[in-house]
């Protein structure tokens, strides 16, 4: 075992190997590398990202349900309102138009009345007159009896 | 044999692995994506970013080179330590009937073969003192040799302790690696020899050595990146 040239053939080989890995093998590599830890990175960055957004598109929806109930349990209760408005509105109409109508029946009913009592009265007189000529039997002046009569029936 | 030799099975199967390694990276790019990966690009990312973890926990400077200095070294490395878990004479045997020599001698594991593992200690010894010199400046660099740790008047013994601390850098850097595997190798060789027993034995070390294999080449990475993290960094 002795030492000689190997030694700087040895030298050589590896000053020109190391300098092609520098070259041509280091670099490549670990520029994969690192683009690929950057792609790795983004990835997880997106997905953190869209967690987010989900996040706050539930929130969103959530807001969005609870408000367009509340929305729907007030048009409920307004509609609710106005129905009880329109049915006091009509019980008042029908009110009002039966006392209407028990006033003109009242009315008619009086009026009735007063047009059978006339006619009474002037049968009365009619009775009275021919009662009166039964019982006299006698000529009067009939001018002076009508009055009379007449007179009678107006305080009947 | 005199210095101008060359070993030329062990530099031989160093490139091998070597063109083996940036080859299997460089076509598995050419298909790569920042998508989802398949198999074998999983299989790379995993080494790339082991790599890179340790280099971002240790490595507090800024320099582009540390990186691929780190892969480089712990991918081809591992690739010639795995070479010792092929049965020891496979390669041998192979070499001998290409070349037609039944005695031809072939070291099939690179990491046995002590200037192999010297010329990638010699490599980062270098780029330490390149940076030491680039970052720190010359005269600063000289000065944590001479004026350190017991300021300027004890300068001969601030240079006896200084200097060997940092020649142990390459020293440790090239025997470690070279030792683990000569020895390895040689227990190898040696189980070889005992016949039927050989089998349980060698699986015992083989999978006892599928750590050191490992280990070793990880054991350089992280000398590599912390020795160069010092050469960033005033260490006093």
């Amino acid at each position: 075992m002795n030492l000689n040239a190997t030694i700087i053939g040895q030298l050589i080989a590896f000053a020109v190997f190391v300098m092609f890995c520098m070259k041509y093998v280091w670099p490549p590599i670990t520029a994969i590398l690192e683009e690929r830890q950057n792609k790795i990175a983004d990835g997880l960055e997106a997905a953190e990202r869209a967690q987010r957004d989900l996040n706050l598109a539930q929130n969103k929806a959530a807001d969005e349900l609870r408000a367009a109930k509340q929305q729907g349990a007030e048009l409920i209760e307004l509609a609710n309102k106005r129905a009880n408005q329109i049915i006091d509105e009509a019980k008042d109409k029908a009110r009002l138009e039966g006392q209407r109508l028990i006033a003109a029946a009242q009315a008619e009913i009086t009026m009735e009345t007063q047009r059978a009592r006339e006619a009474l009265r002037a049968q009365v007189a009619a009775i009275a007159v021919a009662g009166a000529e039964k019982i006299l039997e006698s000529t009067i002046d009939q001018a002076a009896n009508e009055e009379l009569i007449n007179k009678l029936a107006a305080e009947l | 044999m005199g210095f101008w030799a060359i070993n030329v099975d062990s530099m031989m199967i160093s490139l091998l692995l070597g063109v083996l390694f940036l080859g299997l990276f460089r076509f598995c790019i050419s298909k790569a994506t920042s998508g989802k990966p398949g198999g074998l690009q999983n299989f790379i990312e995993i080494i790339v970013e082991m790599v890179q973890t340790n280099v971002k926990n240790t490595f507090f400077g800024k320099n582009d080179l540390i990186g691929p200095l780190a892969l480089t070294i712990f991918c081809w490395i591992f690739l010639m330590n795995t070479m010792d878990l092929i049965p020891v004479d496979i390669i041998p045997l192979f070499a001998q009937w290409v070349a037609g020599d039944p005695h031809l001698y072939f070291k099939a594991v690179p990491t046995t073969d002590l200037n192999i593992t010297a010329g990638f200690a010699i490599g980062v010894f270098f780029l330490i003192i390149y940076y030491s010199i680039k970052v720190k400046g010359l005269g600063a660099f000289l000065g944590e040799f001479a004026f350190h740790p017991f300021g300027k008047w004890a300068l001969p013994l601030n240079l006896l302790l200084e200097l060997p601390g940092f020649f142990a850098k390459f020293v440790s850097l090239a025997l470690r690696l070279y030792g683990n595997f000569f020895a390895g190798e040689v227990i190898f060789l040696v189980i070889a020899l005992l016949g039927y027993w050989q089998l349980p034995l060698h699986f015992g070390w083989s999978v006892f050595h599928i750590l050191v294999v490992t280990l070793q080449a990880y054991l350089f990475m992280m000398l590599t990146i912390v020795y160069m993290n010092q050469a960033h960094q005033s260490s006093h």
